[in-house]
């Protein structure tokens, strides 16, 4: 007590205990070299992924006859949403004329159903291959592995025979069954990587305390891992959403995921090519998998780093 | 010699022939171990001996190769580890995160649907006992190391078990809390009498708890006594180093018979041997170790019996205790005094060895003559 009194007015006195030169924090130049490197090189990635999303967007909201004014990168001296209206609603692929919304609709219920049944299964294997092992798991795990290296095209021909065998080809149902196949493999690994970062004594205490599998499974585990169930999720619904080649294959045009749809719309030979439709068109179909991610991206980036932090 | 007194008691946890192996890989070998009720046994080995391998064998957790476990009579070798009778307390405390205190505690009776009343009975009394009512209501992250294995301990407690183990569970705290809540185990011990089974590498925790100490090396146990037996009759020369910080001084020589009696002789120096206590012959000639404890040579004073010189190269002094590093006969020794005294290096000394607690070994077999 006595010392701290003694100590303070030498402190706040004008006779500083300092000696002149370098004190503190060090000052930083703003324009260092070091910072125009980073923000320049920064700046130019930002630049080159955004400027063809701003012709995008600029040519939707432009009419035709602007469009063939030929000024991409001018912005739209009259803003019209005429062509968003006609891409969602009256777009003419093959023999319907209701635009982008029938595929949306169609993606959405693809889409849920797949990222719903995928990751419910790969997160329960996940969980089994990390904690419990049994005999030839790791042989499992391996083919799983595998499954995930083996391109898709191999599979396409197989697959229609099935489908066709089980009576779901050009149904949803079976677009629905391929997708949460083929999302297995990476979706359990991607589970079973997280739960063997878990404490594997956490399991053990939950064993002795009594808990069965499901009971592990549901109230110790699914608690902690929130990340790594909202990256699977974006994952899937970005990778079902954007899926063309399994949508093209399996389904039928009154079927056909909002992908399919738009392929149809943009690459239509007869008529004018309607930029600015095509230019909204795309945007509906890519504004979901952005809308997602804008959502949930900060869970995302928790999720992919979890690993690093003790539980 | 415990093998006799093992049965009159009845025993609490009793390991049969156990053996283990993953793969190739043999990590428990044809294991017999019988723990008396409410005996506080401590495992003790270095990391990968197999000390925590055993204990989950005995919590169900790994399952053994070969071999039988009994707890309570009761052959329990493929039973489920909540159908054992145990509690089992981890290193790294093991609590489930997004649950409060209260709920850790209580987890296990709520998957096996206990009332409600009873439930509540039980966590008030653990967290009676370990003092933590205060942070029921808390979540494991807001507590410090120390609370979070009180918690651990108590979702034991709970259990209402016969049998506690331990792994490790103070290697993850500070020294002081450590030692706290060493004395904590201890009087919880001391007032449950429960059977406790104890994995540690530390040789301090197991010689302050432990009744019997089991020390293990490659999946076999190499000692089970007390620890006073323990520390001054080690039965090979792999337990004698083992146990004791700094470590049993070990000089290398061979018996040797002088006027009808038995010395022992290393580099030209020659150690009487009366007082050592051992059923063996001490035949001239035999190879041998002798091994002597830093706090089992007395240097200078009033020492009795036969005196050695030697030349102090190294003094630390360590506040209670004043260790020093002699050079004797080309050996050098360790050598504990009081604090108080203090010695420049350089210094002559005259030495003294306690041979009723000194320990002698094969030099071929390495075990206790």
């Amino acid at each position: 007590m006595d010392k701290t009194l003694t100590m303070a007015p030498s402190v706040t006195s004008a006779t500083s205990r300092l000696e002149a030169g370098p004190q503190g924090k060090r000052p930083r130049k703003v324009l260092s070299s070091r910072n125009i490197i980073v923000y320049g090189l920064l700046g130019l990635a930002a630049l080159y992924y955004l400027l063809p999303l701003y012709v995008m967007v600029v040519t939707s909201l432009k009419g035709m006859p602007e469009i063939r004014l030929g000024n991409i990168f001018s912005p739209p001296m009259e803003i019209t949403f005429e062509p968003w209206v006609k891409a969602w609603a009256e777009a003419c692929t093959g023999l319907n004329c209701d635009g982008l919304s029938r595929g949306f609709w169609n993606s959405v219920r693809i889409t849920i159903p797949s990222v719903i049944v995928s990751i419910a299964i790969a997160s329960v294997n996940g969980y089994a291959l990390a904690n419990w092992r049994f005999k030839g798991s790791e042989v499992f795990f391996t083919i799983l592995i595998v499954g995930a290296f083996i391109p898709y095209q191999v599979m396409i021909y197989p697959i229609v025979i099935v489908l066709r065998e089980m009576g779901l080809y050009g149904t949803i149902y079976g677009l629905i069954l391929v997708h949460s196949i083929f999302g297995m493999p990476i979706q359990t690994l991607l589970f079973r990587n997280y739960f063997v970062s878990l404490p594997e004594e956490l399991f053990k205490a939950a064993r002795i305390d009594g808990a069965g599998f499901w009971q592990i499974y549901f109230r110790i585990m699914l608690p902690m891992s929130l990340p790594i169930f909202v990256v699977s999720m974006i994952l899937q619904t970005t990778g079902i959403w954007n899926d063309f080649l399994f949508g093209v294959v399996f389904t039928r045009p009154d079927t056909y995921p909002m992908t399919v749809q738009l392929n149809n719309i943009v690459n239509s030979v007869q008529g004018v090519k309607e930029y600015n439709v095509n230019m909204a068109a795309t945007l509906l179909t890519g504004a979901v998998p952005l809308i997602v991610y804008f959502i949930s991206g900060r869970l995302f980036v928790r999720g992919i780093a979890a690993g690093a932090v003790k539980g | 010699m415990n093998a006799n007194v093992s049965i009159n008691k009845s025993n609490s946890v009793s390991i049969r022939e156990l053996s283990l192996s993953f793969g190739s890989v043999t990590v428990l070998e044809n294991l017999n171990l019988d723990i008396r009720d409410g005996e506080f046994l401590v495992l003790l080995g270095s990391s990968g001996c197999g000390k925590s391998t055993l204990l989950n064998c005995i919590a169900g957790l790994l399952e053994p190769t070969e071999g039988q476990i009994f707890i309570k009579d009761k052959n329990v070798t493929w039973e489920e580890p909540k159908d054992r009778g145990i509690g089992m307390v981890f290193q790294s405390y093991a609590l489930y995160p997004q649950m409060t205190v209260e709920k850790n505690l209580s987890f296990g009776l709520r998957v096996a649907k206990l009332p409600k009343d009873e439930i509540d009975r039980r966590v008030a009394r653990a967290a009676g006992i370990l003092q933590i009512e205060p942070l029921l209501k808390r979540k494991p992250a807001e507590l410090s190391g120390g609370q979070r294995q009180r918690v651990a301990i108590g979702r034991a407690l709970v259990r209402d078990v016969d049998v506690f183990l331990f792994d490790e569970p103070l290697s993850n705290l500070d020294a002081k809390l450590r030692s706290e809540l060493r004395v904590e185990i201890k009087r919880l011990h001391q007032s449950l009498k429960n059977t406790m089974i104890y994995v540690t590498h530390d040789q301090i925790e197991a010689l302050t708890l432990a009744d019997r100490i089991a020390i293990m090396k490659s999946g076999v146990i190499q000692q089970l006594d007390d620890p006073q037996t323990i520390y001054n009759r080690p039965r090979n020369k792999f337990v004698a180093g083992f146990i004791g910080s700094p470590s049993m001084n070990f000089l290398k020589g061979e018996l040797a018979d002088e006027g009808g009696k038995p010395v022992f002789k290393t580099n030209g120096v020659t150690f009487s041997l009366a007082g050592y206590e051992t059923s063996q012959p001490l035949t001239a000639g035999r190879k041998v170790t002798l091994g002597v404890r830093p706090e089992h040579i007395q240097v200078d004073g009033d020492i009795a019996g036969e005196v050695h010189e030697a030349v102090v190269e190294i003094e630390e002094p360590m506040g209670a205790d004043n260790l020093l590093w002699l050079k004797y006969a080309g050996h050098t020794m360790s050598v504990r005094i009081g604090g108080a005294r203090r010695y420049a290096p350089g210094t002559k000394v005259r030495l003294a060895f306690d041979m009723t607690l000194a320990s002698l070994f094969d030099a071929e077999t390495e075990d206790r003559i």
